[in-house]
């Protein structure tokens, strides 16, 4: 994909994918992709991440999923999608005739079951898939393999078996070190890795002495949490190879130079999307302005700038 | 202010003012900072096409509505709308039954219905509204000029009939000649209307109010069960039908 978008200047590639600018959309903040076409243009976005999707149909958690939370939102969607047999057939002939890359972020509850959804998706149209091993609203699965080296080695080795797709592992931040599981799927052979994914939290209603959402737990997005994944992109990048998606509270352009300054590749947008469902395209102005600011002509070149030893 | 805890705000949005039907909302948001974060649904209580503007009508509860309500004349918010799929307007006989907030998009469908009959089509709508107190019946003045016949129910007998909108709904079904029966308020209200008005052979249309995310039908948080399927609140509804929804 050669690309006059912005110039080219924005144009980047995360292991082999190549996009047009370098922001994609993170997992369950912008449905499809196809919700979203009436405020942006969704040819202008680096990549579609689309919604958890899970082998068979998941009716998700019951109660209420969501709440806010000082500058952030607490979820507990509990990965409700319409199953990848849905996905194959509705969603991705339609996504299928716009110009974007579709990442299709999986779940499982066994290595198997990511083999077989993996090798299912492994199709034209779909670019690349990220495994979510960080999802913290579900029982069977999600974060319990994203919180152990060893799972995180067992399931991206299982998914880069059975597919011929790029594959991104989206880390969890409920961890000690995520740069041991960072490592850990490196050496299983990721081809990047994305993060962070929610920080798990809760909230109690204090009049009815109970916890507000249905799930008890949630997990916490929003400009509350990015210090946490700035800090934890700038920990990674340090010490992995493979390219990095960073997210985490993006909420405009200064935002997202704070991780591609740490270290990220590219960037998602993520809870942004529901407040301003236009920001996955029209954050590319903020960024083109800061590069001018700074005389960096190319999205590349302001890759890391921070890291230790990276700049004069 | 509308009593001591309601208020109303008027937008101009030509856009939303020439397009919103009955039963849609806007999502609106009230801090340019994260802080309330999300946007915050409104249903549209009233529409002026020739001036554009819209009318929203809240409590004031939360940090949220609390900034609402100090915005002033002038002042320009960001607005998204309008959203979701609103009332069936093909009711000649309408009945309108809410309490609390779920009386504003009652408002624009008695509106909705005024017009239809001032050209001559169907009825204007009977309107059965219940509150705890009389203090919470303020909406009765709102909707004289455009409703019909107003039922009126108080927890406390403190105005018209005692106890909830049931306590008066089965007569006023047998007398009403009914042919479809609105519903908008809390959810034990809906869930027991309904069932009472089906029962009684008459089409039921309910609007759903579920915690959102983005009213856009990506994130999943009203998401609910509906007869087989999953269905969101924000734009499957908010209105559905009494009979699409399988889980309150």
């Amino acid at each position: 994909m050669v690309t006059d978008l912005y110039g080219g200047r924005l144009a980047t590639d995360i292991a082999g994918l190549k996009m047009k600018t370098p922001i994609t959309t993170a997992s369950g903040t912008f449905g499809f992709g196809l919700e979203f076409t009436d405020f942006l243009d969704l040819e202008k976005v680096g990549a579609v991440t689309v919604k958890g999707t899970t082998l068979a149909p998941r009716a998700g958690n019951r109660g209420q999923r969501m709440v806010e939370t000082p500058s952030g939102i607490l979820n507990c969607v509990g990965l409700e999608n319409p199953g990848s047999d849905y996905f194959l057939e509705q969603t991705l002939p339609k996504l299928r005739q716009y110009d974007v890359p579709v990442i299709v972020n999986i779940a499982a509850s066994s290595p198997a079951e990511y083999s077989e959804l993996a090798a299912k998706l492994d199709v034209d149209g779909v670019d690349a898939v990220e495994i979510n091993i960080s999802c913290p609203n579900v029982k069977d699965g999600g974060i319990a393999f994203g919180t152990c080296a060893t799972s995180v080695t067992a399931v991206v080795e299982q998914v880069k078996r059975n597919t011929s797709k790029m594959v991104i592992t989206k880390l969890s931040p409920n961890v000690t070190s995520i740069t041991e599981m960072a490592l850990a799927a490196e050496a299983a052979g990721t081809d990047a890795l994305s993060l962070i994914n929610t920080l798990l939290g809760m909230k109690l209603d204090i009049e009815r002495m109970r916890p507000v959402l249905g799930n008890v737990t949630g997990g916490l997005s929003g400009p509350c949490v990015r210090p946490v994944a700035v800090r934890m992109c700038y920990e990674v990048a340090q010490a992995v190879k493979v390219p990095i998606i960073g997210m985490g509270g993006i909420m405009n352009a200064e935002d997202a130079i704070e991780f591609f300054l740490a270290g990220a590749n590219a960037v998602a947008v993520g809870t942004a999307n529901f407040i301003d469902p236009a920001i996955a395209e029209t954050i590319c102005d903020g960024i083109l302005a800061y590069m001018d600011r700074h005389d960096i002509e190319n999205i590349r070149d302001m890759i890391g700038l921070a890291l230790p030893g990276r700049k004069e | 202010m509308l009593n001591a805890t309601t208020n109303e705000i008027d937008l101009v949005a030509p856009e939303i003012a020439a397009t919103a039907v009955p039963g849609q909302f806007v999502n609106l948001r009230v801090s340019r900072h994260t802080a309330p974060l999300l946007r915050r649904p409104f249903g549209v209580a009233r529409v002026d096409r020739e001036k554009g503007t819209i009318t929203l009508m809240y409590r004031i509860l939360g940090e949220a509505t609390k900034m609402l309500a100090e915005v002033r004349e002038g002042e320009t918010l960001s607005v998204v709308g309008p959203l979701g799929h609103g009332f069936c307007l093909e009711a000649e006989r309408p009945l309108l039954v809410g309490g609390g907030l779920g009386l504003a998009p009652l408002l624009y469908l008695a509106e909705a219905f005024r017009e239809k009959a001032e050209v001559g089509a169907g009825r204007k709508a009977d309107v059965l509204m219940g509150g705890r107190t009389a203090e919470d019946l303020f909406w009765k003045e709102i909707f004289v000029p455009c409703g019909e016949k107003i039922g009126l129910t108080t927890d406390d007998g403190s105005l018209g009939t005692k106890g909830t909108v049931m306590a008066a709904l089965p007569e006023m079904l047998a007398e009403g000649g009914y042919d479809c029966v609105y519903v908008c308020g809390p959810v034990p209200m809906m869930r027991a209307v309904s069932e009472a008005v089906l029962a009684a052979g008459i089409r039921c249309q309910v609007s759903l109010e579920k915690y959102m995310g983005c009213g856009l039908g990506a994130c999943l948080s009203c998401s609910c069960g509906g007869i087989g399927k999953r269905l969101k609140v924000c734009t499957d509804g908010p209105v559905f039908w009494a009979e699409e929804v399988g889980e309150w």
